[in-house]
């Protein structure tokens, strides 16, 4: 038998006589022999460990692991060697959802922890315990305001990450509710054409600091305006900026939203990441997902529960906030564990240093006289230039000197002919970075 | 006394556990943001690396894993989780990949995700996958969306109810409510099967299809499967399989040979990537030829020997920012080419043989409503012979003290007091037995001593919870909690 099968013939042999038959196919004599698979699936062998392990060695060699200057939502941080450490630790691992609470209360814990820390850099009143990524949880953003103001249109900022306003109009779409988008004006979100365009028929608005280009935007009065229209306002961000910057409760943001991929999650080619979603009291029971509450046993022993399953699948079934069933526990626990390391300074710390080292970079490459700043806004780790140097050229010349962006971004759309975004975080050093600049200054 | 802190409890200020370079370029000074800083007081805990490490190691003895005891949570498959799949990931550069570098230099994990693909159409005989959907639940949503566009794309408005059988997860009608379709509701005969005069009566030209897990969630396989399949694409529909029971069928029956058209797969379940407390699971999608053009953007094509991104016009849309939970797809490759075909053909025969055990072994003590040859998972009705009314709660609460988790409970819906037993196909006959032997005991202990049950467990970090105050209070987080214990001060 295979390694992973533990039965030896004379278990099978053994089971089949406590259930009178004589082979296990006769377990499934009540399968059409019609659809009865007749050969074996056309697919390789079983592989020995080390020729598992060999296969990967070579499939990873046609990887090109590159130096990042590239960010648009995904960002190369610093990981703490403790993280892989504790989240490895199978009773994290290998457990299910924490259906059964008195075996299940180091899930429970953490996830209670990692919704007190959204809680405290959003600044909101509540977090659920995640969702799959930034762009679903924007998504589900924009329906949470859809079903608090019974309303089926929500304007959607252009300075949203491309992803994430695709991902939303494709639920929109089905969902067959609409949008209006509200234009950029030098990089930013308009203020006056959001205003020009509120109006009772829109469940709010949903806007992104720092934006897609990385600059920070201003929402003063924004929140205030759609309350007017008794419409909300929906603050996506990528999380760790927010140590620094106004959190979406100085905003006045009744719903924040992004990815927590900056919080120790590794780039892993796109996932897993995952959301963050956190709102005022007044709308938790709006929130989709699972969320975690304090309570205690029957000796009075602090202990942690999922609650308010009411709004949830497995209860509500058809009338449920949203489909949602699994988040993605072990992720938060990586954001929980990031959170304990870095701290209240730790955290400020790396957006510091990423402001540094970008605007040293920003700097140098205006010098160069090639780059052109046609936005003129204040940014954290991220930034958008001009060019007129081929990107192709760009992306060629650092390739060859193993660094990955500026990224191009009309890769991205026809609008950004042009547009090369950059991003530093604190993990690049002055070395790597004077490399970049060296590599482009050669260019014309 | 066991450890009850909370990480904010061990916070000191002026403790740190991060190690960061000295900053290179201290002359820019981020307080030039003005404006836009944060004024509001920032509460994250300060403390020392130890304090960490074994905060986490303390809390995470009260967890209860695969690798602690069995398992047999019902519809769940909490299968093995191969350690070769974690050190996969951990050993090579696939994590250290941004999503938006140039195709040439992620040729390997290109080749991984299509590779994935490919098995799982061999596996589930349908044309094309999509690994972009992030769990079972958004693979149920994406695969409804596809068959709506589908309808659409004939020119058809009309198409939007979706017919779900009563025994079905609770992710199919919240699903289809979330893809602006309707819920028409069917009922199951007396063997626990669609009743097909119920499918015939609510077939007509507004019927966009039928979502069905097959084996159902009774574990039992549908008989009538390919006349089910018949009449919905007589009608006009299309089919759609739930793939959260697939273990049962591998090695035996292809949903795509069955005649469904669309289908989601559990990576988590079925291939035994680790379900990490509740997530990240992956959920692909698959189609039938015909429905390849809406699958969701990106798509992974191969050209000679070079991979490649493709944006298709008629899909769906987007439904994830890149190309969903990689790493998981990873390790789900992984687990494929260390099984291969010849160990994958043996999974549900015997995941399938171990069901039947247990049902047989354990219908003396337990109810079992429906008297049948099970698949993968096994189905009672609370205990047999219980003159103490002991409920299925207490049986499943009483099993935690013999060190085991327990089955999925009042699940599936039909019955009320439902045990739902699936083993799966690594455990040995040893820690089937003991299973069974405690199952034994926890019937007689309900007959002689219900109260021990009813006070069940004794054994555990901690006691039965008060969920009614959870949800009064409302207690999300460390803030909530100090209000909280303060107002009673």
């Amino acid at each position: 038998m295979f390694k992973y099968f533990p039965h030896t013939k004379a278990d099978v042999d053994q089971m089949l006589k406590t259930l009178n038959i004589s082979s296990i196919d006769e377990l499934f004599s009540q399968i059409s022999k019609k659809v009865l698979l007749k050969n074996e699936y056309d697919l390789k062998s079983e592989m020995s460990e080390m020729e598992v392990r060999d296969y990967f060695k070579s499939l990873e060699k046609n990887n090109q692991e590159l130096v990042i200057f590239s960010g648009l939502g995904v960002y190369d941080h610093y990981q703490p060697s403790v993280i892989n450490a504790l989240t490895s630790r199978q009773e994290f691992l290998t457990s299910y959802t924490p259906y059964q609470p008195e075996i299940s209360q180091g899930t429970l814990q953490y996830i209670f922890e990692y919704q007190s820390m959204i809680q405290a850099l959003t600044g909101l009143d509540v977090s659920n315990a995640s969702m799959y990524d930034g762009s679903t949880s924007a998504a589900e953003a924009c329906f949470m305001a859809c079903n608090a103001s019974r309303r089926k249109k929500i304007l959607i900022s252009e300075t949203l990450n491309p992803n994430t306003i695709e991902v939303i109009k494709t639920y929109l779409k089905f969902k067959e509710y609409d949008f209006e988008m509200v234009a950029n004006k030098d990089g930013v979100f308009d203020v006056e054409d959001f205003k020009n365009k509120m109006s009772k028929e829109y469940a709010g608005v949903i806007v992104q600091n720092p934006n897609f280009f990385g600059f920070i935007e201003d929402y003063e009065g924004v929140a205030d305006f759609a309350h007017e229209f008794k419409g909300l306002l929906i603050q996506n961000s990528d999380i760790s900026t927010l140590s620094l910057l106004k959190s979406p409760a100085e905003n006045k943001a009744d719903i924040a939203c992004g990815d927590c991929q900056s919080l120790g999650l590794p780039v892993a080619f796109g996932g897993p990441y995952l959301g963050y979603l956190a709102t005022i009291k007044k709308l938790v029971r709006k929130l989709p997902g699972r969320i975690c509450g304090y309570t205690t046993d029957t000796s009075g022993k602090r202990s942690f529960v999922l609650t308010l399953q009411a709004r949830e699948q497995h209860i509500r079934r058809s009338k449920a906030n949203s489909n949602i069933c699994s988040n993605q526990s072990l992720l938060a626990l990586y954001v929980t564990i990031y959170m304990s390391l870095m701290g209240k300074k730790g955290l400020v710390e790396v957006n510091n240093q990423s402001y540094q080292n970008s605007h040293y970079l920003y700097e140098r490459l205006i010098k160069t006289g090639k780059f052109f700043d046609n936005f003129n806004q204040p940014f954290i780790k991220e930034f958008t230039l001009e060019t007129s140097i081929s990107h192709d050229l760009i992306s060629e010349a650092l390739l060859k000197s193993n660094i990955f962006g500026g990224f191009s971004l009309n890769q991205i759309s026809d609008r950004y002919e042009n547009l090369i975004n950059f991003c530093v975080t604190e993990k690049r050093t002055k070395t790597e970075i004077d490399k970049l600049i060296n590599v482009l200054e050669g260019l014309s | 006394m066991s450890y009850d802190k909370l990480i904010f409890e061990l916070s000191k200020p002026g403790r740190q556990a991060f190690s960061l370079k000295k900053p290179s370029f201290p002359e820019y000074d981020v307080l030039d943001l003005g404006k836009h800083l944060r004024k509001l007081e920032l509460n994250l805990p300060e403390v020392s690396e130890l304090d960490c490490v074994r905060h986490f190691t303390n809390i995470s003895k009260k967890n209860f894993g695969v690798e602690t005891g069995f398992y047999p949570l019902g519809s769940c498959t909490m299968k093995y989780n191969p350690k070769i799949n974690e050190e996969i990931v951990s050993n090579t550069n696939f994590k250290n990949l941004h999503p938006y570098q140039p195709v040439s230099t992620v040729q390997g994990a290109l080749e991984v995700y299509y590779e994935l693909q490919k098995a799982l159409s061999e596996i589930s005989g349908l044309a094309e996958f999509s690994l972009n959907p992030y769990a079972g639940a958004h693979g149920e949503l994406i695969g409804l969306m596809v068959m709506k566009k589908y309808h659409q794309s004939k020119g058809n408005f009309k198409r939007k109810k979706v017919i779900i059988p009563d025994s079905a997860h609770g992710t199919n009608p919240a699903s289809t409510v979330v893809c602006g379709m309707e819920v028409v509701e069917i009922g199951s005969n007396e063997r626990g099967m669609v009743d097909l005069e119920s499918l015939k009566s609510v077939l007509n030209d507004e019927i966009a299809g039928m979502m069905l897990t097959n084996p159902n969630t009774l574990g039992i396989f549908e008989e009538d499967i390919c006349e089910i399949t018949k009449l919905v694409h007589d009608a006009g529909g299309l089919m759609y399989y739930d793939g959260a029971n697939l273990n049962a069928l591998l090695g035996k029956v292809r949903p795509g040979d069955m005649g469904f058209d669309i289908m989601h797969i559990n990576l988590h379940k079925t291939f035994s990537t680790p379900h990490g407390g509740g997530g990240p699971g992956d959920g692909p999608v698959g189609v039938k030829s015909f429905l390849s053009e809406f699958l969701p953007n990106p798509r992974i094509r191969k050209l000679d020997d070079y991979f490649y991104i493709a944006n298709e016009a008629d899909t769906i849309g987007q439904i994830s920012s890149f190309f969903g939970n990689y790493l998981v797809e990873l390790r789900a490759l992984t687990y494929i080419l260390t099984l291969g075909k010849e160990n994958l053909m043996q999974i549900g025969g015997i995941a399938t043989l171990n069901a039947n055990y247990i049902k047989e072994s354990l219908k003396d003590d337990f109810y079992l409503p429906i008297d049948d040859l099970c698949m993968h998972e096994c189905v009672f009705d609370g205990l047999k012979d219980n003159p103490h009314e002991v409920r299925t709660l207490d049986v499943a609460k009483r099993l935690l003290d013999y060190g085991m988790h327990a089955p999925t409970i009042y699940f599936p819906l039909l019955f009320h007091q439902a045990i739902m037993i699936e083993p799966t196909e690594t455990e040995s006959l040893q820690t089937i037995n003991e299973f069974i032997d405690v199952m034994k005991q926890i019937a007689k202990e309900a007959k002689e001593n219900p109260e021990l049950l009813r006070k069940a467990p004794l054994n555990t970090p901690i006691s039965r919870t008060d969920e009614v105050f959870a949800a009064k209070k409302m207690i999300f987080s460390y803030k909530d909690y100090l209000d909280y214990i303060n107002s009673k001060e």
